[in-house]
């Protein structure tokens, strides 16, 4: 017993000391990044394997950015299918329609990246009025925002209507999805150890108290949000070429919820609670497709059980080391250390 | 020339006039009490000062820059803090990150190096990090820098919370209460903190309290309020033997 435990503490602390390394990160990502392009190269990874991946790199990129507006930020959205169709249809109407056909894959990235902007676009443009008021209004204006935008694509016979659109190359590889992922990972984590982020958190604790310590609240709900609906844009058009086929039914309120449920089951405001939720739904999803129908009752039954035992979610409100920046730690271990060195300073 | 000037600011909710005709004029380093029984309006006047309602008539001019209408962001930033009756910590935040967060608009780096960690980022972090330490350690509160702020004792909560307003960097500090809850010993203690805030921070500041105690002790000058009306200003001594701030606190008959 006691053997297994300063076992575990020996493999905690050389874990921490890995993970505080300056490298361990480039590393990591270079090793990613090498296996996805390899495993896409010569498909020694089965292709249903392939897909399922992509699928929990696009929902990881979903949750982290809804995580920002409902977990850190204390607000209500449930927009995001909204905002993953403006992308979606976006990216793809380029690819489709717009890109000459020899440069598919080159341009495949900025495709994406349109999709994003146009999504960052509509973003701002629900924000300002959202916020012009405290309070409940961003569930209700996002509702709206979500029906609006399936039935705007539905009536609008030039992306196919309620038919959808087709003709997509499958352009969502194993790479792309690794870079965007940890892109959309690194830039959230980001932005939450910033000032702004500070101040995101701070508008979730007492939005009064920090508008009284002089955030600018509004515009750092509407940076927020930009931010937000930027990488579910971004995963709206990994979505639409890794499927090959989007219609306007695929962005209604059921996917929000779907987002929602991986938010609050990896756990609010934690990058590594929305990394964890989305990787756990999307393969419990895939696991229990042979109950067809069923999934759908075993799922809510899972998040009721959840909200019970425990409301914040398997994170909620917690970070791991791994993605709290060092420079912060140093500084405070530096600060530490000078005061140590003078005690006399402090009266 | 007054560091805020108030002339006849004057709020109503709907019907009820929470602070009729109000004036005041704080120079540069005084310290001003505000009183009154329940209810007189005496908070409806910080909320007035921050910006957090707007007055309906008057004027309210720092360094003789009107406020009325601005944002109450702005209104911190131009040199105004405030603490709360019921305090309002972001509690499930660190203490560092709530003495930090009050350095929001002295953080130099735009929104784009904010999220890739680049240009100014690093210095500057480190820059408002250092800061927010000193402070928290003038206020020996640095030992529990990475403690949640809601976990902190209800004395160092009150503490944190002065000391998030000071990080703001204000010319003027507004305490709501600051003794509510306290016993007298504490209150003793609380007045010499009080005095030592205003020399170490060199700046001026404006109290409500109830705690008569308190107010004598320290305020060089008073305010009464009741029912939203001024009955009485002037010095402590006058306050004390004035029948109409008597009756207000005690009852018509208790005074005659």
């Amino acid at each position: 017993m006691i053997r297994a435990k300063t076992a575990y503490r020996t493999w905690r602390d050389r874990w921490r000391r890995l993970t505080a390394r300056k490298y361990f990160w480039p590393a990591v990502l270079t090793a990613g990044l090498a296996f996805s392009i390899a495993a896409d190269k010569y498909d020694f990874v089965d292709l249903y394997v392939q897909l399922i991946i992509i699928y929990v790199g696009i929902n990881i990129i979903l949750t982290v950015s809804l995580n920002l507006i409902n977990g850190y930020m204390g607000e209500f959205s449930v927009g995001h299918a909204g905002f993953m169709a403006v992308g979606a249809y976006t990216a793809s109407l380029l690819t489709v329609y717009a890109f000459p056909p020899g440069l598919q894959q080159l341009l495949f990235p900025l495709a994406v990246l349109a999709g994003g902007l146009a999504a960052a676009l509509i973003g701002f443009l629900v924000a300002i009025p959202s916020f012009k008021t405290r309070g409940d209004y961003l569930a209700i204006v996002t509702l709206a925002f979500c029906m609006i935008v399936k039935s705007v694509l539905e009536n609008i016979d030039a992306v196919g209507g309620p038919r959808g659109l087709l003709g997509m190359e499958k352009l969502t590889t194993l790479p792309w999805v690794f870079f965007w992922t940890a892109l959309s990972v690194w830039v959230i984590r980001n932005l939450v150890y910033s000032n702004f982020g500070r101040g995101v958190l701070s508008v979730r604790e007492d939005e009064i108290a920090a508008d009284l310590m002089s955030v600018n609240t509004r515009q750092v709900k509407i940076i927020a949000f930009i931010v937000s609906s930027f990488f579910a844009g971004i995963a709206g058009g990994l979505f639409a070429h890794a499927l090959q086929f989007i219609n306007p039914r695929m962005f209604d309120i059921i996917k929000s919820t779907d987002v929602l449920i991986m938010v609050y089951l990896g756990g609010i405001a934690s990058i590594a609670g929305s990394v964890i939720g989305a990787v756990i739904y999307t393969i419990l999803l895939e696991i229990l497709r042979p109950l067809g129908v069923w999934r759908m009752v075993f799922m809510p039954l899972l998040l009721v059980v959840l909200m019970i035992y425990r409301p914040r979610g398997i994170m909620g409100l917690r970070e791991t080391r791994l993605f709290e920046p060092l420079s912060d730690l140093a500084t405070i271990t530096l600060w530490r250390q000078k005061k140590k060195e003078a005690p006399d300073g402090a009266p | 020339m007054a560091l805020l000037d108030l002339q006849h600011v004057t709020h109503r909710f709907e019907g009820l006039t929470a602070v009729s005709d109000f004036n005041l004029a704080v120079a540069p380093h005084e310290l001003v009490g505000v009183i009154g029984p329940n209810g007189a309006g005496k908070t409806t006047v910080f909320n007035l000062i921050t910006g957090v309602y707007r007055a309906t008539e008057g004027s309210i001019r720092l360094e003789g820059r009107e406020l009325v209408g601005q944002t109450p962001h702005r209104i911190t930033a131009s040199g105004i803090a405030r603490t709360f009756q019921n305090i309002r910590l972001f509690r499930e935040l660190s203490v560092l990150d709530n003495v930090r967060i009050a350095h929001y608009r002295q953080m130099a780096y735009s929104p784009a190096e904010a999220l890739l960690h680049i240009g100014r980022f690093r210095a500057e972090e480190k820059r408002i990090t250092l800061g927010a330490l000193d402070l928290l350690s003038i206020f020996k509160l640095d030992d529990a820098a990475n403690e949640k702020a809601k976990n902190l004792p209800y004395g160092l909560q009150r503490r944190l919370e002065i000391a998030r307003a000071l990080a703001t960097g204000p010319k003027l500090l507004l305490l709501d209460e600051p003794a509510a809850g306290m016993n007298p010993n504490e209150i003793l203690q609380l007045m010499d903190f009080i005095r030592w805030i205003r020399r170490t921070f060199d700046v001026t500041i404006i109290l409500i309290e109830h705690q008569m105690r308190l107010v004598m002790g320290i305020c060089e000058r008073l305010v009464v309020l009741d029912f939203g009306a001024t009955i009485a200003a002037g010095l402590p001594s006058e306050i004390r033997t004035n029948p109409k701030v008597m009756e207000a606190y005690l009852g018509e008959e208790a005074a005659s």
